[in-house]
């Protein structure tokens, strides 16, 4: 069986991600290809064990992002079960690629076997899927749910070039992100919701997660209420993480924020109100109010490094 | 201007999921709704009718509940109403090809659905169309204009969001967007319930029989977490962290 993975960048660097990708595919017992766009990110994953050649595929076409002109490109040197990141640019090309082949997609694998059979989480993790794939698919990958590979290698680089149309014109760059980190990239993410009181609590927030190095995230009733920008909204409309550490701040936990968080490795929730769902789905939960509780947490944290 | 919006129907991100016997149960499914991102879509779809006077055609797949909620989608303002009729679980490609010769058979121009259905949360569906149909595709967008021969629309960039045009026909994915939801009047409940939903089978689209390539094994409630550990309190926080370090090995 052969096993072609779509590396996911990270500006010029490989996404941790991609590390992952190549791991969950050692783990059953193969090796893989790795497709680098643009040829970025080529040397380094020439080194990550479990490669074994890198196709480094170079054009135009990968100036901006048009799913449709860059899976063109990619597919040309695709080949058995294609791998991508279940990133949004992930699930966009994959989803191309399984059309042009007429081949099924499935998205946001969380565990996969041999043979092969994957595992998907459905109705917003309310439930899990087991399905067994007969022939050639796209499969793309939840990020942090597979450990990555280890580095040691050094496998061949080919280089294609190659055309595509592009039909997606960029006319207008809006506005510029704040420098924080994303949520959907971010190994711990602080997120507060309306028991933050109001915007301007989220000092303490942004504050500590400096101290982190963490992402801040919200729940919907700070984005629709006080504005919030959506992009740092966590749930159901919102993104879907999983971090190593998600800390929830005067959020109740509304099944629709859990559709977003709840397989985040471990989580610890803030919320004086001891019944808040949020405590179901927690592994530490702290009942106090986060006046209270939030300058203890941040000076713990800073004796730690 | 001939636009299509594609509606899924899901159970209501409220209601609870049911196992039993290795499958969800649907049966047991309280509610039902239109997918959260399709009703962006819809909205955008009514935008785009008022502003171009175009038809607004609403488009869905499944079985004979989701009639209920085309008829939704009439009471707000979608023209025309096709269910493609179909019971059986479908895979990706047999869903997209069903929704892509429908498109094709319509003369349209544009379509919108959502980034991800609630029930799947692939999002497959749009990028999937829009390769078949070799139409341009922009996903995750929150906003979509038609002006001077091209579809302007807002998506998000790295450092943002940017506004990008495409020409042809085209196929947008909605995330949720910045307009507010219309609500149905009782004028417009009264004249969806007579409006005419057009029914196709699957046969008549004339596409082959897909052999079953994704054969589904067992469906299962998420793995229970172990219970987590609760303090009253800040008195606990010295300790939390130093699980966190020592134990979890994450900050
Ligand atoms: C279709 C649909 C989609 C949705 N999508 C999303 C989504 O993507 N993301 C999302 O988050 N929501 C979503 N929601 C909304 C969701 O149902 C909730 O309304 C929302 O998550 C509530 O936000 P919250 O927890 O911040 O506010 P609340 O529910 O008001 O909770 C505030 C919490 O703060 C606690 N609190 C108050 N003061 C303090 C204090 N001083 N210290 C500590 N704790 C305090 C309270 O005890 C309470 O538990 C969606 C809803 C629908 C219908
Ligand atoms: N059976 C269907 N009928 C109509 N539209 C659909 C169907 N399946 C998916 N869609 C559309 O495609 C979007 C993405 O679905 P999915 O690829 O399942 O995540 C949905 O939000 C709908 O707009």
């Amino acid at each position: 069986m052969r096993f072609t993975i779509i590396a996911e960048m990270n500006g010029d660097l490989l996404h941790p991600t991609t590390y992952q990708l190549i791991g969950a595919i050692s783990e059953i017992g193969s090796e893989s290809i790795v497709i680098c766009p643009n040829g970025k990110g080529s040397s380094e994953a020439s080194k990550i064990k479990g490669v074994e050649k890198i196709i480094s595929v170079n054009g135009d076409c990968f100036d901006l992002f048009d799913g449709s002109a860059w899976a063109s490109a990619i597919n040309s040197v695709c080949e058995g079960t294609i791998v991508a990141s279940a990133s949004p640019n992930g699930r966009e090309i994959g989803s191309i690629i399984a059309a042009k082949r007429k081949i099924p997609i499935i998205q946001d694998v969380t565990a996969i076997s041999s043979g092969i059979t994957v595992t998907r989480p459905i109705y917003s993790g309310k439930a899990t899927e087991t399905l067994k794939i007969n022939g050639d698919s796209v499969i793309t990958l939840r990020p942090n749910a597979f450990e990555s590979a280890e580095v040691g290698n050094d496998a061949p680089i080919s280089i294609v070039d190659q055309t595509s149309d592009v039909r997606v014109a960029v006319i207008e760059a809006i506005n510029k992100a704040s420098e924080r980190l994303d949520v959907t990239e971010a190994d711990i993410i602080i997120s507060g919701g309306r028991g933050m009181g109001s915007i301007d609590n989220f000092s303490h927030l942004e504050s500590m997660a400096d101290t982190l190095g963490a992402a801040v995230g919200a729940s919907r009733a700070v984005v629709d209420e006080w504005g919030m920008p959506h992009r740092m909204q966590v749930g159901q409309t919102g993104k879907t993480v999983s971090p190593s550490l998600y800390i929830a701040v005067g959020i109740s936990g509304a099944i629709q924020h859990l559709a977003g968080m709840r397989s985040s490795k471990y989580i610890v929730a803030i919320n004086k109100d001891p019944d808040a769902p949020i405590f179901t789905v927690a592994d530490y939960g702290i009942v106090a109010s986060w006046e209270e509780a939030l300058p203890i947490l941040k000076s713990e944290l800073m004796k730690l490094s | 201007m001939n636009i299509a919006v594609l509606l899924k129907q899901v159970p209501d991100t409220t209601a609870k999921i049911t196992i039993s016997n290795g499958k969800v149960d649907e049966n047991s499914v309280s509610k039902w709704s239109m997918s959260p991102y399709d009703e962006y879509a819809l909205e955008s779809g009514l935008k785009m009718k008022e502003a171009t006077g175009g038809n607004l055609i609403a488009i869905t797949c499944g079985p004979e509940r989701t009639k209920k909620m085309l008829t939704d989608a009439a009471a707000v303002g979608a023209d025309t109403l096709i269910h493609i009729s179909e019971d059986k679980v479908l895979d990706s490609t047999q869903v997209q090809n069903l929704l892509a010769t429908v498109i094709n058979n319509n003369e349209i121009e544009v379509v919108l659905c959502g980034k991800q259905a609630a029930d799947t949360n692939a999002g497959s569906t749009g990028p999937g169309v829009a390769e078949i149909l070799d139409a341009a595709c922009v996903t995750m967008v929150s906003e979509v204009s038609f002006s001077e021969n091209s579809f302007i629309s807002v998506r998000p960039s790295n450092t943002g969001t940017e506004k990008v045009s495409t020409s042809g026909i085209s196929v947008f994915t909605f995330d949720k967007g910045l307009s507010e939801l219309r609500r149905p009047n009782v004028r417009g409940i009264m004249m969806a319930k007579k409006k005419v939903i057009e029914t196709i089978k699957p046969e008549e689209l004339g596409l082959g029989e897909d052999s079953d390539r994704i054969i589904l094994q067992t469906q299962d409630s998420p793995a229970e977490k172990e219970p987590g550990q609760i303090f009253e309190g800040v008195g606990e926080i010295p300790t939390i962290v130093s699980k966190l370090r020592n134990e979890a090995n994450v900050i």
